[in-house]
């Protein structure tokens, strides 16, 4: 579960304080699949950097699937982490490392026994839909298909929630479908789905809980359509 | 950390020393380079200690008793010398075996032909435990009855302690001076590999990977890349020691400087280089890993 009470952000840089949220009230619960929207600058990532411990609020509280970020110790961060998965607009996948070894990193780096890693990796593939591009490196296969190698990647640990910062965002229209509904699917399986997205097609199309936000204030929150 | 993970982490160690095979090299060679002349500054210091001490130990101190005294009375002034605390030992000399070594000394030295023997003064020829006391305690032995006045080489003593504190001195200042510098390049190896694989340290924070599981492969380079060179400038350091000794030996005829053999020295020598390289190895790598583990 997300919960954010009355969350202001402000960033320093030198002298001059930006503001880039300023008061959010916001609970996701379990299970859900919910869309964050809004303009450029209206602070959806510092949203996502806050739920996953890259940032302190500045003032208010953020609850994350039972840690208090806003008081969560430095060694906690790595623990909370594993509870959530993310994708990002870019993939971030390792450019040496092939699609199996890509999932499996994911696995290893928290410490998981080479069985384990050797049974989950192939699930995780044929979710997503991979099983033939095992052996393939990431510039080896298309876009949609590195975006579903992150999403494998953000699924291999079993996170209770996976939250994607503009996953479809160097995708065409087929293919931005196509993650979208691979989300959709994980969403089934009980899995809590966060997505970032500038798309208005998409979150039209989907028809799930709409959140927007502008200049740091959510202004609307409710299922489209 | 489980112990199924701990053959993964060090072969990423290794295979970080690999992937930077030229950076890497250059490290091992400073840091050899550095600890060899850490290493000839540490032995330089023993030997110039030593030196000091068995040279100390011929500086003595010759006490004249007082011509006017019994030949008796002059004898157990010794006694005496020898109650005084620093004292290590006196040895008599008889104003006639004081003229016998004159006489050998001065042979065929006209100018000194007519000397007699009572001419000169009964004598103690007494050496110190610590001659950085020499002047407490010359003061010590004037004050016994029977001693007319002392020859004592306080500048001669004085000189040795100050070589050896001057050597003392360089050589600590240059050992902590290559010790930073080998640390500097380490910590630089060391944070070059990591920016090298910054994505990847990305990557295994957001999937949350521990820092301890993050830094630990780094740790193992900087630790290998610290044992390898302070085993290489061991054996070199082995090598340039002999090589120099017996070089030494062939040059210095009058036996003026005394070397002890580097197997006398093996057990501290080894002792120095592998904390030496051990503490640029780790705290190096520490020093780059301590700054990439924010967030
Ligand atoms: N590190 C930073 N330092 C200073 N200001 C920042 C920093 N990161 C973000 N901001 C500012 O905070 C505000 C919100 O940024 P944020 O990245 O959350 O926007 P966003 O909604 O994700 O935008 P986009 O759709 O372009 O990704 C912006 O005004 C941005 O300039
Ligand atoms: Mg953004």
């Amino acid at each position: 579960m997300i919960e954010f009470s009355n969350v202001t952000k402000a960033y320093t840089n030198k002298d001059r304080e930006v503001h880039a949220l300023c008061g959010v009230d916001l609970v996701i619960e379990d299970g859900e699949f919910a869309f964050l929207v809004g303009h450029s600058g209206s602070g959806k990532s510092t949203i996502i950097k806050l739920i996953t411990g890259e940032l302190k609020p500045t003032e208010g509280s953020v609850h994350v699937n039972g840690y208090s970020l806003d008081r969560i110790r430095k060694r906690e961060i790595p623990f909370l982490r594993r509870t959530i998965g993310v994708v990002y607009q870019d993939f971030r996948l390792i450019k040496n490392m092939t699609v199996y070894e890509n999932v499996a990193f994911a696995m290893r780096v928290i410490g998981a026994r080479e069985e384990e890693i050797a049974e989950r990796v192939p699930y995780v593939l044929s979710l997503v839909g991979l099983e033939g591009k095992s052996d393939s490196k990431p510039d080896e296969i298309s876009g949609g298909e590195q975006q579903r190698v992150a999403v494998a990647r953000a699924l291999v640990n079993n996170p209770s929630m996976i939250i994607a910062d503009e996953p479809t965002g160097n995708l065409d229209q087929d293919l931005a479908v196509d993650i979208m509904s691979l989300l959709e699917e994980i969403n089934n399986l009980g899995t809590t789905i966060l997505v970032v997205t500038h798309a208005k097609d998409l979150v039209e199309r989907f028809k799930k809980r709409v959140i927007v936000l502008d200049k740091g204030l959510v202004v609307s929150d409710g299922m489209e359509g | 950390m489980k112990v199924n993970n701990f053959g993964y982490l060090v072969k990423e160690g290794f295979r970080g020393i690999f992937s930077h095979g030229l950076p890497s090299f250059a490290a091992v060679c400073v840091t050899v380079a550095c600890l060899l002349i850490v290493g000839s500054f540490s032995v330089l210091m023993y030997n110039v200690g030593i030196m000091v001490e068995e040279l100390n130990k011929t500086n003595e101190i010759l006490v004249y008793i007082d011509a006017e005294l019994p030949d008796a009375d002059a004898r157990s002034v010794g006694t005496q010398i020898n109650r005084i605390e620093n004292v290590q030992n006196s040895v008599f000399v008889s104003r006639e075996e004081a003229l016998e070594a004159f006489v050998a000394e001065h042979q065929g030295d006209s100018a000194f032909s007519g000397v007699e023997a009572t001419d000169l003064r009964h004598r103690y020829v007494v050496t110190l435990m610590d001659n950085t006391k020499m002047a407490e305690t010359v003061v010590d032995i004037e004050e016994i009855s029977g001693v007319a006045n002392i020859s004592a080489a306080y500048e001669l003593a004085e000189g040795f302690s100050t070589i050896q504190s001057v050597v003392r001195i360089a050589s600590i200042a240059v050992i902590v001076a290559l010790l930073f510098v080998s640390l500097l390049i380490i910590s630089n190896t060391v944070k070059m590999a990591m920016s090298d694989r910054k994505d990847e340290i990305g990557i295994m924070k957001m999937v949350g990977a521990t820092n301890g599981f993050i830094s630990f492969p780094y740790l193992v380079e900087g630790f290998v890349l610290g044992i390898f060179s302070a085993a290489v400038a061991f054996g070199l350091q082995w090598l340039l020691y002999d090589l120099l000794v017996a070089r030494l030996a062939a040059v210095d005829t009058l036996q003026l400087f005394s070397f002890v053999p580097f197997t006398r020295l093996l057990t501290p020598m080894i002792i120095t280089f592998t904390a030496a390289g051990l503490f640029v190895g780790i705290v190096g790598s520490l020093n780059s890993v301590r700054k990439f583990m924010d967030v």
